[in-house]
């Protein structure tokens, strides 16, 4: 009874910080689509759904998710197997600053990407620029390294044995690859496919950024049914109705997900081998790595290049430029300036509002972790701690543009007007964040053997000092690098910030975007310095998480 | 016939395996023992060309194999733990190397297939168990599993990495039996790496040991197990105590054997009895109890003998000693080994 009554109390806050700002939004969605005079009308959504725009929206969703998932697996396989698995100078460098372009804010993403394509770009003379084409490859771009290393990760630790025993049977590397090395992979092949699947069904700021109006996906429709940006009027049932139906298929994909996940025997032989020497056949796979590292670089040096070029010439100038508000042609802004502060304040609000964000999610993060992972006495505390686990995955299946919108549409009236209050934007960030730091503490604590704790409490250590014995120093490291990852994606969270953001606080995506679609050749430039500043900010701290080497660390 | 040449293999700047010579003769198996680390994990892969030669040469018959990949080589491979394939059957499992290169098996060449499969598992006494799942066998059952998809390949040679080593002592003594019947029987050239004596003494008939990267002894069983080259090499094969100097005399006199530098002797080499106050001059080594410890096949002392110092001896079961007891010591000759000289300095 004492134990359960405790398992409540630890799952009191995040229970309540998930009721008001997860359940509130979210219900409050359902009310605006499904209710919209105050009467129970389903039709209104029927007829948003039926719009000619909402289906080429719908399919242009799942057909560029699709391609873009099955060219991510199929460009980070060979590099998952080079990175993994043989022995090459500088392997753990790569690997490490593969992590960064999965943590780039999506406006930088998308900033360099145009830049890639643009007509003066480096590839330029493909015309790809404003095509779908290029928002493909800004979703590829981003999601090749969460196949090489959530697949990578599982090649490591993949025994060699079976895979030489049927070498020796008589089997080509081919057959063998297909035969034992392939089945082996599978669960770890499908769950990156549908977690890249999802990462590109709900990419925001890509799509934003590189489709404009004309190829828009359910996120960023969603968005601009919210500014009017479609019809010249602010279209909230509308959006409502399509948060809905991206709230039913995310469902639907991760439960879809867990099944294709399951296969008859999920226990893998774990045995970490050494890495072994390239040889002659891994040639095509190195050329392969070669090729993809090089095709995720080129949008890095672009928009790096690209900052610090103006009219032909080397410069500092967009960088110098950080210092002001952008330009602004009609001057309507305070000052003259397109914002109403500085990049370089954006900035510090962004540092700021990261810090914020950070300790909540990891505070929720941690409780959520204990509470789902302590072991279970008795089918009451069984069913208590189930329900807990479904409600703490529930934000999984909520996209951020759809938090955001919740946010917005909920709580800035009465009863709950926070509209103006400082904290909302690190709690939005930190639900976003929230996921990560369970899945990645989580395994953490799964894999502590109870026993130790008995250990420990059968030595007479009371249950604080149990925990610091056996927990702590098991989970140091994890916490840091999970505070690593709150950080960085809270740096560039994008999807949910910009619906609640003030205008006097902005953080530094929603500047970058604000001075993108401004007209004025320095905007533009300003905007890429400040890019570069905001990737290197996140890559930094990204790098500083891979020292940590927690193993598993962004594994989906 | 294999015949490895100064095969040397590097990690780093230390040889794991140093300039090794072996031979196995068609039919043979020759068991490579050493201790873990030995380097023997590491030729049996450099055989099978899983791990890249720093310098020599693997030959079969007269062909070198550089450049032959391990699929090419007919080498089957069984692992310590069976590596069988957990998402096949056991049938599928056995097959695999009979569906090799003929993705459609026409109708005569599965059935031939699903027939073979079945002799095999026959052959190594799991018939029925086909279409079991290999995660739902038992240690023991997995390696026979193991051993019938090996044989599947008709390999032309078999690699064997501790076959036995992962199973409990009973099921190690019964599954050695059955793989020593199955391989003489089948007339398979075989090659087994072990840190465990009794499983190179239960499958091979020849045997190689292994100490830091070289071999230093090799010859049959017998030969090797009656005169170990060096000191190592000798408690290494379960002798228990090396005696020297007046002590390897002392044992020598007592067993009617020439006088030597060194020897190893094993525990049973000294049968101990109640010694008889009335016996003047008994016949072998007088001693003095020190320890006792009763087993069920037979009691083991430590004994202080006179002139020779402290060693291990037996007595017959029944029969419990006292330390303290003053005990007679019959030397059994055919148990004790004279060391070469040069092995002892």
């Amino acid at each position: 009874m004492r134990r359960t009554a405790g398992l409540l109390a630890l799952a009191a806050v995040p229970t309540a910080v998930l009721a008001v700002f997860f359940l509130l939004p979210v219900w409050g969605m359902v009310e605006r689509g499904l209710w919209p005079d105050g009467s129970f009308d389903p039709g209104a959504m029927v007829e948003v759904i039926g719009r000619e725009r909402t289906l080429r929206v719908v399919w242009f969703t799942l057909w560029t998710s699709t391609v873009s998932t099955v060219v991510a697996v199929v460009l980070g396989l060979p590099a998952a197997y080079v990175l993994h698995r043989l022995d090459l100078p500088l392997r753990s460098a790569v690997r490490a600053a593969l992590l960064v372009p999965f943590v780039l804010p999506t406006v930088v993403v998308g900033i360099a990407i145009r830049e890639l394509v643009a007509e003066s770009g480096p590839l330029g003379f493909l015309g790809i620029d404003g095509s779908p084409v290029a928002i493909l490859v800004g979703l590829v771009f981003f999601n090749v390294a969460v196949v090489i290393r959530t697949v990578g990760t599982a090649w490591e630790s993949l025994d060699r044995r079976p895979a030489e025993a049927a070498a020796g049977l008589g089997a080509s590397p081919f057959h063998v690859l297909r035969t034992v090395t392939f089945p082996a992979l599978r669960p770890a092949i499908v769950s990156a496919a549908a977690v890249v699947f999802l990462f590109c069904a709900t990419g925001f700021g890509v799509v934003l950024l590189l489709g404009g109006t004309r190829y828009s996906s359910v996120e960023t429709e969603i968005y601009l049914l919210t500014t009017g940006a479609i019809t010249g009027t602010v279209e909230y049932q509308a959006a409502a109705a399509l948060s809905l139906v991206q709230l039913a298929a995310v469902v639907a994909l991760l439960a879809v997900a867990a099944r294709l996940r399951a296969v008859p025997d999920p226990t893998v032989r774990r045995a970490r081998s050494a890495p072994a020497r390239p040889r002659r056949q891994d040639v095509p796979a190195l050329v392969a790595t070669g090729l993809v590292l090089l095709a995720v670089a080129a949008p890095v040096v672009t928009l790096v290049v690209g900052s610090l070029r103006q009219d032909g010439a080397w410069t500092l100038a967009h960088y110098r430029a950080l210092q002001g508000s952008g330009e602004d042609a009609g001057a309507s802004g305070m000052d003259g300036g397109l914002l109403r502060v500085s990049v370089a304040e954006a900035l510090t609000n962004s540092l700021r509002i990261a810090v914020d964000a950070t300790w909540m999610a990891l505070l929720l993060g941690l409780l959520v972790a204990v509470v789902v992972t302590r072991r279970t006495r008795g089918r009451t505390e069984a069913r208590v701690r189930s329900a807990f686990d479904g409600l703490f995955m529930l934000p999984l299946g909520v996209s951020a543009v759809t938090l955001g919108f919740g946010f917005l549409i909920t709580l800035d009236d009465p009863p709950l007007d926070l509209r103006s209050s400082p904290v909302l934007v690190p709690v939005a960030q930190a639900l976003v964040a929230l996921p990560l730091v369970v899945r990645v503490l989580v395994p953490v604590l799964q894999g502590i053997d109870d026993r130790q704790r008995q250990a420990a409490a059968s030595l007479g250590a009371g249950p604080l000092r149990a925990a610091l014995t056996v927990d702590v120093p098991v989970l140091w490291r994890p916490l840091l690098a999970a505070a690593g990852f709150a950080f960085a994606v809270s740096l560039g969270e994008f999807g949910a910030t910009s619906f609640i953001v003030r205008a006097q606080v902005p953080t530094l995506p929603v500047v970058i975007y604000r001075l993108i679609g401004s007209p004025g050749a320095l905007n533009y430039g300003t905007a890429m310095a400040a890019s570069v500043v905001l990737a290197a900010a996140t890559a930094l701290v990204i790098l500083v998480v891979e020292r940590l080497r927690v193993p598993g660390v962004g594994v989906f | 016939m294999l015949s490895v040449e100064r095969l040397t293999v590097r990690f780093g700047p230390h040889p794991a395996v140093d300039r090794v010579d072996l031979r196995v003769d068609d039919g043979h198996v020759l068991a490579v023992l050493g201790p873990s680390g030995s380097g023997k994990s590491s030729l049996l892969r450099a055989v099978a060309g899983l791990e890249p030669l720093a310098g020599g040469r693997v030959r079969w018959d007269d062909h070198d194999l550089a450049g032959v990949p391990t699929h090419r080589r007919g080498f089957a491979l069984m692992f310590q733990d069976g590596q069988l394939f957990d998402h096949l059957t056991v049938a599928r499992n056995v097959g695999y190397a009979l569906r090799l290169g003929l993705d459609r098996l026409d109708r005569q060449g599965r059935a031939a297939s699903r027939r073979r499969v079945d002799e095999l598992l026959d052959l190594v006494g799991l018939a029925g168990y086909g279409e079991r799942l290999p995660r739902t066998l038992s240690g023991g059952e997995r390696q026979r599993v193991a051993l019938a998809r090996s044989l599947a390949a008709e390999p032309r040679l078999l690699l064997l990495d501790e076959p036995l080593s992962a199973l409990d002592a009973e099921l190690r003594v019964r599954l050695g039996a059955d793989l020593r019947r199955i391989l003489t029987e089948a007339g398979t050239t075989a090659l087994l790496v072990t840190h465990d004596q009794e499983e190179a003494f239960a499958v091979a008939d020849r045997l190689a040991v292994m100490r830091e990267g070289s071999v230093v002894q090799h010859g049959t069983t017998e030969e090797v197990w009656a005169r170990p080259a060096d000191a190592a090499t000798a408690l290494f094969l379960g002798y228990a105590r090396i005696l020297e100097g007046d002590a390897a005399r002392a044992v020598l006199a007592a067993a009617d054997r020439p006088p030597a530098p060194a020897i190893a002797v094993r525990r049973s080499a000294l049968a101990a009895r109640r010694a008889d106050p009335l016996e003047a001059d008994p016949r072998g080594l007088t001693a003095t109890v020190r320890a006792v410890r009763a087993t069920p096949d037979e009691v083991r002392l430590v004994v202080d003998a006179d002139g020779v110092g402290e060693v291990d001896a037996v007595g017959a079961p029944g029969w419990l000693p006292a330390p303290g007891d003053r005990v007679v010591l019959r030397v059994d000759p055919a148990r004790l080994a004279v060391l070469p000289p040069t092995a002892t300095a």
